[in-house]
C-alpha cells in the first residue's frame, strides 16, 4: 500500500554544478580514514595500534559504553596513523590500502532479532544508523518504536541514491526484512514518486513530495508518526539498508559508495565510485576548477556538510562533495544595497534574483551576527509542527522543561539547516541544536 | 582605493591600537561600505544574502515617500497660513527640507551616538536598528517640536527602552513610539493644540510668518472633531476652507510631519509587502481591526463622542492610524512573533486605536498608545499560541498512553 505525504514548507536551493547522471567513475582509494566525530554519541576506544594489518570490515574502535558497537575499517590494509587532538581525543584512524581484497566474514545465517542486532553492531552498520531523540548512534539497548528509511536526499545538489539495479532490489528486500525484525512497530520507507525499486511488503511505503528538507528522515517521521517523549525511533537511508541487505546476503560488508562531486567550483560535476572515508584529493583530481581563488571543499552538501581540506577525507554519512568559493578574498562594495541578479536569496528584496536559475554562492555570512529580529522566517522552511524560534530560545536558556514541551526530541540539527540559511541574523542554529541535544542528554542521565 | 585606505587605517582600531576606543565606529563604517569577509565557521556553508542592514534600509526606503510628502506639506501649510498667493513646488520643498533637516540630524546624532557608545561598551558590532528609528521619530512628531526636547526624548528612549534591555532585538516597546509618547507626556503643551503642527516662521528667507491671531487654526482634523460641539461637523483647513476626504487622503492637512498622507503611506506599504520585509498579517489585521471598530462605534454614534460620527473608512485616513498600521505595528521585534499571534495582535491594535481615539476626547490620536499597549501584550499573545503547540504535543502523548492501557 502506498501512502502519500505532501510537504509544502521548505526550500530548494538552486546551485550551480549538479552532477551529471551516468555510470560512476571508479576511483580506487589508496587510503581511507574513520573519524569518530562523524558518529555522535559514540565514544571511541581503540582496538588497533599503528602498523596493525586490518581487513575490510575488521573493527578499529568500539564504543566505551558498549563494547559490541564497533567502527570498522572500510578497506583492507595497514593502520598508518592514529591522529589525536586535544586531550588525546581520537580524531581519525587512517588506513593505507594494500590493494588486496581481504574482507572479514560475518556469520549471517541467522534470522532472530538478537543475532541481527549483534551482527549489525559487529560490522559497524549499527553506527551508521541514527536514533531520535538526540540524533545519535542508537544506544545498545534501544528498542525502536518505528524505523524510518529515506530513499532520497533532497539537499542542494544531492546525489540520486536510487540507481535501480537488480542486486540493489535484492539487497533492499533483505535489508528491510532484517530491519523489520528489530522493531515492534513499522519500517517506513519514504520515496519520491519516480522510484526505481519496489518497496517490500514488510515496510510501509510513503511517497513524499515537497522541497528540501522533505528527504530528511526526521522530517518524514514528524509528519508520519511524530516522536513522543520516551519513545525512540531509528533513522537511516536506503543506501544503508542496501548495505545491511548485502551483509545479510553475503556475509561480507560492502563499503563501496557512489558519491556526487558537485558545486560551482567543480569543472565537470559527476558521480564517482569509491569507499567510505576515502581521501578527498584523488576524488577531486580531475574535477577542480583551476584559477587563483580561495575555495571551500565540503564533504557533504552546503547545508549540513563538513568543511574538509584537500587533504581531508570523505565524512560519514555524506555521499557528496561540494566545492564552493570561500569568498574571503572578495571585496564587495556595499553588498547590502546590491540588486545584482547574482545575489542568492529567498527574500523578494532581491527582485532580479528571480530571473536567474542557478547560483554560485560563496561561504561568506553576508552580514553580521545579530539578535533575532524578523519573525516567522524559520517557520517557512521547517515542515514540522514545531515552533523553531521558541525551541531555539529554550535551547539557548537550557530550559529542560520548555525544550521537551516544544519538541526537542523530534529534531536533529540537519532539520533546522535551512532555518540557519535563511536567517538574516546569521545565528549558528545547527551548532546550537547539537550542543543543546548533547547537553540535554547528559542532563537526563 | 577606499578599500586600501580602510586596510591602512584598520590597525589603529584593533586591540592595542591608538584609536581602539572607536573600533565599533570603524567596524560600523567598514561593514557598511564593504560586505564583511567573515565566512561561516559552523553549520551551513552558504547564507542568504538578506541581512539586517538590507532589512533596515528597505524600511527607510519605504519611508521616503512619507518624508518627501511631509516636506511638501510642511511648506504648503506655511505658505497657506502666511497667505501666499501661489504655491511653487521648489520653494515649498526647500522650506520643508530646511524645516525637517535639523530634526533628523538631531535624532540621528543623539541616537547613533548612544548606539556607538553602547556597542563599544558591549564590544559588539554597531546594530542598524536606529537607522529606522532615527527617521521614524521626526516623521511622527509635530514639526514645531523644539530640538532639545527631541534630543532628550530620543536619548531617553534609546537608553531606557532599548539599550538597558540589551539593544536591537531585545526591546519590548517600539523605540520611536516611546520617544513620541515621552514627548507627549513630558511636554504636552508643545505636542498638541493649534500651533504645534504648523511651521509658522520663515526659514532662510523662504516661506512666511503664520499669524495665528488672524483666525488661523492649525488644529488637526481629529483635534477639530474631538472639540466639536453641536451643529454639522465640517473639518476646516488652517485658513478656514473645508477639507475634503480627498485632501485628507493625499495628506494636505495639518498633522505630524510624515503621517498625514495616506497615499504615501500606502506606497511605503506596497514596498514593504512586495519585498516581504513587513508582515502582511499584521498590516492587514490592523486595518481590519480599525474598520471593524470604526463600524461599531459608528453604529453607536453619540454626540458625546463626536468622532464616532466618522465613517469607518474615514477613521483610516485621519491621524496616525495608517502610519501606525504600516510602520509601527509591523516592527518585528516588538510585535507578536507567532503566525496566529500576528492576526490577534494586529486586530487588537486596530480596534484599540479607534476605541482610544473615539472615547477619549482629551487625546484625539489613539494609534500610538494602541501600538504601545499591544507591544506590552504581544508576549502574552505569543505565549498563548506557543501554549497551544505545547498542548498539542502533550495531548498526543496522552491519547497514546490511553490507547495502550
Amino acid at each position: 500500500m502506498e501512502n502519500s505525504l505532501k510537504l509544502k514548507r521548505g526550500l530548494d536551493l538552486c546551485i550551480e554544478g549538479e552532477a551529471v547522471k551516468g555510470e560512476p567513475v571508479a576511483v580506487p582509494a589508496s587510503c581511507a580514514a574513520v573519524i569518530p566525530d562523524d558518529y555522535p554519541g559514540f565514544t571511541p576506544k581503540l582496538e588497533v595500534k599503528e602498523g596493525d594489518p586490518v581487513a575490510a570490515g575488521a573493527p578499529l574502535m568500539h564504543d566505551k559504553k558498549c563494547e559490541s558497537i564497533k567502527l570498522c575499517s572500510p578497506i583492507s590494509g595497514t593502520v598508518t596513523a592514529i591522529v589525536r587532538g586535544e586531550r588525546r581525543k581520537i580524531e581519525r584512524v587512517v588506513i593505507t590500502s594494500d590493494n588486496c581484497d581481504n574482507s572479514k566474514k560475518f556469520d549471517t545465517g541467522v534470522s532472530d532479532a538478537g543475532s541481527i542486532r549483534s551482527i549489525l553492531m559487529d560490522s559497524g552498520l549499527w553506527a551508521e544508523m541514527r536514533q531520535r531523540p538526540f540524533d545519535i548512534v542508537p544506544e545498545a539497548d534501544s528498542e525502536p518504536r518505528d524505523i524510518f528509511v529515506t530513499a532520497f536526499d533532497s539537499a542542494p545538489l544531492a546525489p540520486d541514491l536510487d540507481f535501480g539495479s537488480e542486486t540493489g532490489q535484492e539487497r533492499i528486500n533483505a535489508g528491510i526484512r532484517a530491519l523489520s525484525k528489530l522493531t515492534s512497530g513499522n519500517v517506513y520507507v519514504s520515496t519520491r514518486k519516480e522510484c526505481r525499486f519496489a518497496v517490500p511488503d514488510e515496510a510501509v511505503h510513503y511517497i513524499v513530495s515537497g522541497p528540501h528538507p522533505s528527504g530528511n528522515p526526521g522530517i518524514q517521521a514528524a509528519n508520519i508518526a511524530p516522536i513522543n517523549k520516551g519513545e525512540v525511533v531509528w533513522t537511516l537511508d536506503i543506501v544503508t539498508v542496501m548495505r545491511i541487505g548485502a551483509l545479510m546476503l553475503s556475509g561480507v560488508r560492502d563499503f563501496s559508495t557512489v558519491i556526487a562531486v558537485t558545486g560551482p567550483e567543480v569543472k565537470n560535476p559527476c558521480y564517482e565510485l569509491t569507499v567510505d572515508g576515502a581521501a578527498i584529493a584523488p576524488l577531486l583530481e580531475k574535477c577542480m576548477e583551476t584559477g587563483d581563488r580561495h575555495r571551500r571543499i565540503i564533504s557533504g552538501n552546503v547545508l549540513t556538510g563538513i568543511k574538509v581540506g584537500i587533504d581531508g577525507f570523505l565524512r560519514y554519512p555524506y555521499r557528496q562533495i561540494t566545492v564552493i568559493a570561500e569568498g574571503d578574498d572578495i571585496d564587495e562594495f556595499m553588498g547590502w544595497a546590491s540588486v545584482s541578479p547574482k545575489k542568492m536569496s529567498v527574500s523578494r528584496s532581491f527582485p532580479f534574483s528571480f530571473f536567474k536559475k542557478r547560483f554560485s554562492p560563496d561561504a561568506r555570512l553576508l552580514g553580521g551576527r545579530r539578535a533575532m529580529i524578523v519573525s516567522g522566517e524559520y517557520d517557512k522552511v521547517l515542515p514540522m509542527d514545531i515552533m523553531p524560534e521558541y525551541l531555539l530560545k529554550a535551547i539557548g536558556s537550557r530550559n529542560v522543561e520548555m525544550m521537551e514541551n516544544l519538541g526537542i526530541y523530534e529534531i536533529a540539527p540537519e532539520d533546522l539547516a535551512l532555518c540557519e540559511y535563511v536567517d538574516p541574523s546569521k545565528t549558528e542554529i545547527q551548532k546550537m541544536v547539537r550542543e543543546g541535544l548533547d547537553w540535554l542528554k547528559k542532563e537526563l542521565e | 582605493m577606499l578599500r586600501k585606505y580602510l586596510d591602512r587605517i584598520k590597525p589603529n582600531f584593533e586591540e592595542g591600537g591608538r584609536l581602539h576606543s572607536f573600533h565599533s565606529v570603524f567596524d560600523g563604517i567598514e561593514t557598511f561600505l564593504y560586505t564583511p569577509r567573515t565566512t561561516s565557521a559552523s553549520g551551513v556553508h552558504i547564507h542568504d544574502s538578506l541581512d539586517s542592514k538590507r532589512i533596515m534600509i528597505i524600511v527607510v526606503l519605504a519611508l521616503m515617500p512619507c518624508l518627501l510628502f511631509g516636506m511638501y506639506n510642511t511648506g504648503y501649510q506655511n505658505f497657506l497660513g502666511s497667505g501666499a498667493a501661489s504655491f511653487p513646488l521648489l520653494p515649498i520643498m526647500a522650506y520643508g527640507f530646511l524645516a525637517i533637516l535639523p530634526k533628523i540630524a538631531v535624532t540621528y546624532v543623539v541616537g547613533l551616538g548612544i548606539e556607538f557608545i553602547a556597542a563599544q561598551w558591549r564590544k559588539e558590532e554597531i546594530q542598524e536598528g536606529f537607522l529606522v528609528t532615527g527617521i521614524l521619530v521626526p516623521l511622527i512628531c509635530p514639526i514645531e517640536t523644539p530640538l532639545w526636547m527631541l534630543a532628550v526624548a530620543t536619548a531617553f528612549s534609546v537608553i531606557f527602552v532599548k539599550e538597558v534591555f540589551g539593544g536591537t532585538g531585545y526591546n519590548i516597546f517600539n523605540v520611536a513610539l516611546v520617544t513620541r509618547a515621552f514627548l507627549f507626556f513630558a511636554y504636552p503643551a508643545s505636542m498638541s493644540g493649534d500651533r504645534a503642527f504648523i511651521s509658522a516662521s520663515p526659514i532662510c528667507g523662504i516661506g512666511g510668518t503664520v499669524n495665528f491671531a488672524d483666525g488661523i487654526s492649525g488644529a488637526t482634523p481629529l483635534g477639530q472633531i474631538a472639540t466639536h460641539s453641536g451643529g454639522a461637523l465640517q473639518i476646516h483647513n488652517i485658513v478656514g476652507d473645508p477639507v475634503s476626504n480627498w485632501d485628507a487622503f493625499l495628506g494636505l492637512i495639518p498633522g505630524s510631519f510624515g503621517e498625514t498622507s495616506t497615499l504615501c503611506i500606502l506606497i511605503g506599504a506596497a514596498l514593504l509587502l512586495t519585498t516581504g520585509i513587513a508582515s502582511w498579517r499584521i498590516m492587514l489585521s490592523v486595518f481590519a481591526g480599525g474598520l471593524l471598530a470604526g463600524f461599531v462605534v459608528n453604529m453607536f454614534a453619540t454626540p458625546t463622542y463626536p468622532s464616532s460620527y466618522l465613517m469607518p473608512w474615514q477613521q483610516l485616513i485621519y491621524g496616525g492610524f495608517a502610519f501606525a498600521a504600516v510602520f509601527m505595528a509591523t516592527d518585528p521585534v516588538t510585535a507578536a512573533r507567532t503566525g496566529a499571534g500576528k492576526y490577534v495582535y494586529g486586530l487588537l491594535v486596530g480596534i484599540m486605536a479607534i476605541v482610544i481615539r473615539v472615547y477619549n476626547n482629551g487625546y484625539p490620536e489613539g494609534a500610538m498608545l494602541a501600538v504601545l499597549l499591544m507591544n506590552a501584550f504581544a508576549p502574552l499573545i505569543d505565549y498563548c499560541v506557543v501554549q497551544t503547540n505545547i498542548n498539542r504535543r502533550v495531548n498526543r502523548l496522552k491519547t497514546k498512553a490511553e490507547k495502550q492501557s
